[in-house]
């Protein structure tokens, strides 16, 4: 800039100004628009339409959600108890989940991408398997595990007196079973990115491996646990599938927003309506909380 | 065979180092070796406290697997390596009184200089404050205390590299570490660094191991180096010594020599390479011959009369700006590389596969035994 200034009056540093004064913008948008265009070459046809028929039929539903959304009743529905017992127990339960995703998550992702071990490839597909299987079927195979009379429900019946489905605290497993897989890989993915030789590095200096873990690897990693951590909430707070079948669907216990909208849409469509609202905006939310990271275009 | 030190170790009794010492002694006293599938590393490195030794050598040598294995960052699969009478092959990284300073410094980007110097010694169990408080006597040492709060991407080339060496420092190693300590650095920064390295590590208690493939840097750094080619030493002494006597290909281009090897017989050394040359030394049997690019004069037809003596048809293979001059490749009855003025190379003609004549007087040339 100072170079700028300092050099005799060159056409291109006035340019910016007499354009901004011409077109009425703004001088600081000035080279976010100037975006060069090659001149007389269209987007094919082609390839136009079935561009905007996707983009529309990404949107349109999102839009007919906000046309026919009863906001005259909107705050009265909101403000009911259900509303409210649905939205509290569905955040508590997806940050929960999230929460245990973490606590055993990064480990494995450290253990993924930071050790060698045989069969390494196939533990790493077993992780990801949860993100293509049917949540209905890890519902069921939660209940065959930790069911009353699953493989490990049992035992766990016999000797503690614990029983997991149908509770608070089997939404939460049911929902950490689908998020979590999200966790571990954008933190297995964000530890491969980083240099391993900072570990080296605190090794070098004295730190065991677990030290240098705890006070490197995590800090410099960070930004990608703090984005899987996001990812895998907003995945638990819309899990429907393996909840309802893991957890069923008791309003007050195991009764989240999903399943709330779900019942509603059956008798109450308004209800259905303003609770599918309230899910939006959280994901809107979430989507702005993270624009820094996915939305910067390359 | 592995068993190559023996000989070029002896070629070079050092003044401290001298005759393999009893285990208990202090220093550095290894055998480093280090297979990695077809690449094999077996070197010997014996050095007392306060030696600086350079490793030099061109890339893929094993310089940084041999610094790697003393670290402790990589295995050795056989060899020892005893640091003040301790064996320490067994032990990991993290309980080696052993410091590194990385080439790209590694610097913890989230810690400021200070905690990053402060790490160490909080890693070695001192407590949080009195870790600062040495971190920041070691970084005023390296007059950085106005940037003790600074992140490590807000320092220079230079700020970095003292931050890294104090942090090396701060835990008091027997041994230090430093691979490619400035070859981060611009041209500038690295004439200042360097010399303020050079300082630090004549103040510096105990041994310390450096590894480079600049001659220069080598040179000014260290009191000893060990030229390390394909796993091994191939040459190990003084810098000045090394200087003189080149005793491969690889030296001699590193200290800007033409080298030869061939077998002497009073003032003339009969090359491998076929032709003979004319020295002034008197020598009999295997042989270096040694003369600086600078000695070379070249003519178009062949020189009569004149005191040069040695006279080779050659021919030109490429030329390239060297300084102020131009420094020409010649291919023919010897390979060689011949220094001349821009104006000569123009009179000359000079261009690739262009036919030369090239002398060079025996008194400066430099035969020594092999």
């Amino acid at each position: 800039m100072t170079g700028r200034h300092g050099t005799p009056p060159d056409p291109g540093a006035l340019a910016p100004p007499s354009d901004g004064g011409r077109n009425g913008t703004p001088t600081a948008k000035a080279p976010r628009t100037a975006r060069p265009r090659t001149p007389g070459r269209g987007v094919p046809l082609l390839l136009l339409a079935p561009a905007l028929l996707g983009l529309a039929f990404l949107l349109v539903p999102l839009l007919a959600l906000l046309l026919r959304a009863p906001w005259r009743s909107l705050p009265e529905q909101l403000t009911s108890p259900e509303v409210w017992q649905a939205l509290r127990l569905s955040l508590v339960c997806a940050t929960a989940a999230t929460a245990l995703s973490l606590v055993i998550g990064v480990p494995l992702a450290w253990l993924l991408a930071r050790t060698e071990f045989p069969g390494r490839g196939l533990v790493r597909a077993l992780v990801t398997l949860p993100l293509v299987l049917p949540p209905v079927v890890g519902g069921v195979a939660l209940l065959l595990a930790l069911g009353r009379n699953g493989v490990v429900g049992q035992w766990l019946d016999a000797w503690f007196g614990i029983t997991l489905p149908f509770t608070t605290a089997g939404v939460v497993l049911a929902e950490t079973f689908v998020a979590m897989p999200f966790l571990v890989i954008s933190v297995e993915g964000t530890l491969r990115a980083a240099d391993p030789r900072y570990e080296e590095a605190a090794a070098t200096l004295g730190a065991s491996r677990f030290t240098a873990f705890r006070r490197v690897t995590l800090p410099l990693v960070a930004p990608g646990i703090a984005a899987g951590a996001v990812l895998a909430w907003a995945r638990a707070l819309g899990e429907f599938g393996a909840t309802i079948t893991f957890a069923g669907n008791f309003p007050g216990r195991t009764q989240t927003m999903p399943l709330a909208v779900y019942l509603a849409l059956q008798n109450d469509p308004a209800a259905a309506i303003a609770l599918s609202l309230v899910l939006l905006a959280v994901s809107v939310a979430v989507l702005a909380g993270l624009r820094d990271r996915w939305m910067r275009t390359v | 065979m592995p068993e190559t030190t023996p000989e070029d170790l002896g070629k070079n009794p050092g003044k401290r180092s001298g005759p393999a010492p009893a285990p208990a002694a202090e220093g550095l006293d290894a055998r480093l070796v280090v297979d990695r599938g077809a690449f094999r590393l077996d070197i010997a490195l014996t050095a007392a406290p306060g030696d600086v030794v350079a490793l030099l050598g061109p890339n893929g040598a094993g310089k940084t697997t041999a610094l790697r294995a003393l670290a402790g960052l990589a295995p050795l699969t056989a060899g020892h390596l005893r640091l003040d009478g301790a064996e320490l092959r067994r032990t990991p990284p993290e309980s080696r009184p052993v410091g590194v300073v990385f080439q790209d410094y590694l610097l913890f980007p989230h810690l400021t200089a200070l905690d990053n110097v402060a790490f160490g010694p909080r890693c070695r169990g001192a407590g949080k404050a009195q870790a600062r408080a040495l971190a920041a006597e070691w970084l005023d040492r390296m007059g950085l205390a106005e940037h003790a709060g600074a992140k490590p991407r807000r320092l220079s080339g230079g700020q970095a590299q003292r931050v890294a060496l104090a942090r090396a420092l701060a835990t008091r190693p027997r041994l230090l570490l430093l691979d490619e300590p400035l070859a981060a650095l611009d041209a500038r920064t690295r004439l200042e660094v360097r010399a303020g390295l050079r300082r630090h590590l004549a103040a510096f208690e105990a041994v310390a191991v450096l590894v480079t493939h600049d001659p220069l840097d080598a040179m000014v750094l260290a009191d000893r180096l060990i030229v390390v080619e394909q796993g091994r030493i191939v040459q190990e002494g003084t810098p000045s010594d090394i200087a003189r006597h080149p005793r491969t290909e690889y030296v001699a281009q590193l200290v800007g020599l033409n080298l030869y090897r061939g077998r002497a017989d009073g003032h003339t050394v009969r090359l491998d390479a076929g032709p003979a040359v004319s020295t002034t030394e008197d020598l009999s049997g295997p042989a270096f011959v040694a003369f600086p690019p600078g000695a070379v004069t070249l003519h178009r037809d062949r020189p009569t009369g004149s005191s040069a003596r040695n006279v080779w048809r050659c021919e030109v293979a490429g030329l390239e700006p060297h300084g102020d001059q131009v420094r020409a490749e010649l291919t023919g009855e010897l390979p060689l590389t011949a220094d001349l003025t821009a104006v000569a190379a123009a009179e000359l003609d000079l261009h690739p596969g262009a036919p030369v004549w090239a002398a060079v007087k025996a008194a400066q040339t430099h035969a020594y035994p092999a």
